[in-house]
C-alpha cells in the first residue's frame, strides 16, 4: 500500500484505467461471454458504463440490502431497489464491479445473493478504488487505483455522468 | 398502565419509521408507498431459484391466532421463512386461553422464549394495539385483523394488487361491494386508498350491512349495485361472513346474490378494463358469481401471491425500526 493520502485521484481518469485493465483481463483469463455485475448504487454506474465502453450485450444490477450484516445495528436502508439479473447465471463467467473496496462486507453479502440465483462458474471482482481497510480475505482481481486513507476516512463516488469522489468521515 | 389513544403514534419509532404494523389509518402516503415499494423487490426475490433472503435470519416470529384463519396465517408464515425468520404457529383458540390463562400471561410466556415479532389475529377490536403497548422494547407487532377494527396487511396487499395492475393507485374510482358492517378489511382499505390519493371510493351494499359513519371516512354510500359500479376501475367483492351474521340482516343467500352478486352482466357497467378482486376466500353464487371469479378481469389469485410480499415487507420494515430504535438508545445510553 502506498503512504496514507488526503485527496483522491480523478474519478473519470481512474474509470478509464478500470475499462482498459478489464479488457485485458478479459483477454488474459479468456472469459467466454463475461457478465458484469454491478452492486447499487455506485458499482451499478460503473458497471452500466463499463458495458457500453466494451460493447457487451448483458448487464446486472446486484442490491444487497436484503443482505447486509448489520441489520441488528443500522436496520433496512430507506429505499431497496432491488435486484436485476438475466434469467440464468449458471456456469456463467461473472466480473463483479463495485466502486471502493474497504471492509469486504459489501462484497461477501453480493456474493452471498448471487449464489441464491445460481451457481456461476467463476466470480471476478472489479473495483475503482481500494482504499485497504479490510476484515474479510477478499480482493480484488481488477483495480482502477489503491490508495491508502487515514483511518477515520472514507471515499465516495458521485455519478453515473462524469464519476467524481468525495472524501467523508466514517459514520 | 398508560393508554395512547392513537394508534398511529404506537406503531411509529420518533423519526418516524414503523416499529408496530397495526392500522393503516394515519399512516402517510410516503409510508404507505415506502410499503409498496419493499413489497415490488420482494415479488422479484421469490421468482428466483432460491426464494429466501437471509434478511431476518435467527429472529423468531410467533403467528398468534386467536381466530381461525388458514390463509392469512399460511401467508405470514411463507412470508417469515422467506425473510429466513424461524417460525412459531400457536393455535391460541385451542390451547392456553381455553385452560384460563389471560392474554397478558399467553405474552409474557412466550417473549420468554426468546421471541423478536407477534403475528396477531383477536376477535377484538384493539387487540394488537392493547398488546403493542404492553409489550417489551423491541419486540415488533403486527395487526393480521382486530375484530371489526382494521386488517392493515390485507389493505396493503390489494393497495400493491391495484398499483401493479392499474399502474397507480391516483386518479382510480374503487367500488368496495358486500358486507361493509363486519369488514375490518374495507375500513383499513378506505383509509389506504384515501392517503394514496385515489379519485373516489365508493361502498356498495345493502343499508343493513353498510353503515352510515362509512361517509365520514370519506367513502361514498351506495344502496344499488348497478348504479355503484358504473366506470369503476376497481371493484373489490367481500365476503359474505355468515358466520358473524345474525338472521336479520339478511333476507336469504340468494335474495343477496340476485340484488348484490356480482355476475358478469353487472361488471360490464364499470369500465371495460377494470378489475376484479377479493380478499377471499370466495363464497361462488353468494357474492360473486363463478364466471367472474374465473374470468379475464379477475386478480384474485394475484392477490393471494402478493400478499405473501406485503407482508415480507411489513415484517422487515418493523423489524428494522425495532432494531433502529433499539440502536439509538443503546448509544443514548453510552453518552449518559
Amino acid at each position: 500500500m502506498p503512504s496514507t493520502v488526503n485527496s483522491l485521484p480523478d474519478a473519470e481518469v481512474l474509470f478509464q484505467q478500470l475499462g482498459a485493465n478489464v479488457k485485458s483481463y478479459i483477454t488474459d483469463n479468456n472469459l467466454q461471454q463475461p457478465l458484469l455485475i454491478g452492486i447499487r448504487s455506485g458499482g451499478a454506474w460503473l458497471a452500466q458504463r463499463l458495458q457500453e465502453e466494451l460493447e457487451l450485450p448483458e448487464l446486472g444490477i446486484i442490491d444487497i440490502s436484503f443482505y447486509r450484516d448489520d441489520f441488528d445495528e443500522r436496520g433496512l436502508p430507506i429505499r431497496a431497489q432491488g435486484s436485476k439479473l438475466p434469467d440464468s447465471i449458471e456456469d456463467r463467467d461473472i466480473i463483479l464491479v463495485d466502486d471502493v473496496l474497504m471492509s469486504g462486507r459489501t462484497i461477501r453479502a453480493a456474493m452471498n445473493e448471487i449464489f441464491d440465483y445460481g451457481r456461476p462458474r467463476r466470480i471476478n471482482l472489479a473495483i475503482l478504488l481500494d482504499i485497504g481497510g479490510r476484515h474479510l480475505p477478499i480482493q480484488a482481481d481488477i483495480v482502477g487505483a489503491k490508495v491508502a486513507l487515514s483511518a477515520n476516512k472514507k471515499a465516495k463516488l458521485s455519478g453515473p455522468k462524469p464519476f467524481s469522489f468525495s472524501l467523508e468521515n466514517q459514520s | 398502565m398508560t393508554r395512547h389513544a392513537d394508534p398511529t403514534q404506537v406503531q411509529l419509532t420518533a423519526d418516524g419509521r414503523l416499529k408496530h404494523f397495526l392500522t393503516t389509518e394515519g399512516l402517510t402516503k410516503s409510508l404507505l408507498t415506502e410499503i409498496l415499494d419493499l413489497a415490488d423487490s420482494f415479488i422479484s426475490t421469490q421468482e428466483r431459484a432460491v426464494k429466501k433472503v437471509p434478511l431476518l435470519r435467527g429472529k423468531t416470529v410467533v403467528n398468534l391466532f386467536f381466530e381461525n384463519s388458514t390463509r392469512t396465517r399460511s401467508t405470514f408464515e411463507l412470508a417469515a421463512k422467506r425473510l429466513s425468520a424461524d417460525i412459531l404457529n400457536l393455535d391460541i383458540a385451542r390451547s392456553a386461553t381455553s385452560k384460563g390463562e389471560t392474554l397478558m400471561d399467553t405474552l409474557w410466556n412466550l417473549e420468554a422464549m426468546y421471541s423478536d415479532m407477534f403475528v396477531v389475529r383477536h376477535a377484538d377490536s384493539g387487540a394488537a394495539h392493547f398488546i403493542a403497548e404492553q409489550v417489551t422494547p423491541g419486540v415488533a407487532i403486527i395487526n393480521a385483523g382486530d375484530g371489526r377494527h382494521a386488517h392493515p396487511t390485507q389493505a396493503m396487499l390489494d393497495m400493491l394488487t391495484i398499483r401493479r395492475h392499474k399502474g397507480t393507485i391516483e386518479g382510480q374510482t374503487v367500488a368496495i361491494v358486500g358486507d361493509i358492517l363486519h369488514s375490518r378489511v374495507a375500513r383499513s382499505q378506505i383509509h389506504a386508498l384515501k392517503t394514496l390519493g385515489a379519485k373516489e371510493v365508493r361502498v356498495i351494499g345493502p343499508a343493513t350491512l353498510v353503515p352510515k359513519e362509512m361517509a365520514a371516512l370519506g367513502a361514498k354510500v351506495f344502496y344499488d349495485l348497478e348504479q355503484g359500479l358504473a366506470d369503476a376501475d376497481v371493484v373489490i367483492m367481500l365476503r359474505l361472513q355468515k358466520e358473524r351474521m345474525s338472521d336479520a340482516l339478511l333476507p336469504s343467500e340468494s335474495e343477496y346474490f340476485k340484488l348484490y352478486g356480482l355476475t358478469e352482466a353487472k361488471l360490464a357497467l364499470a369500465k371495460p378494463d377494470a378489475i376484479v378482486m377479493h380478499p377471499g376466500p370466495i363464497n361462488r353464487g353468494v357474492e360473486i358469481d363463478s364466471a367472474v371469479a374465473d374470468g379475464q378481469q379477475s386478480v384474485i389469485l394475484n392477490q393471494v401471491s402478493y400478499g405473501i410480499a406485503v407482508r415480507m415487507a411489513v415484517m422487515a420494515m418493523a423489524m428494522s425500526g425495532q432494531a433502529s430504535e433499539q440502536a439509538a438508545e443503546k448509544s443514548q445510553g453510552e453518552t449518559l
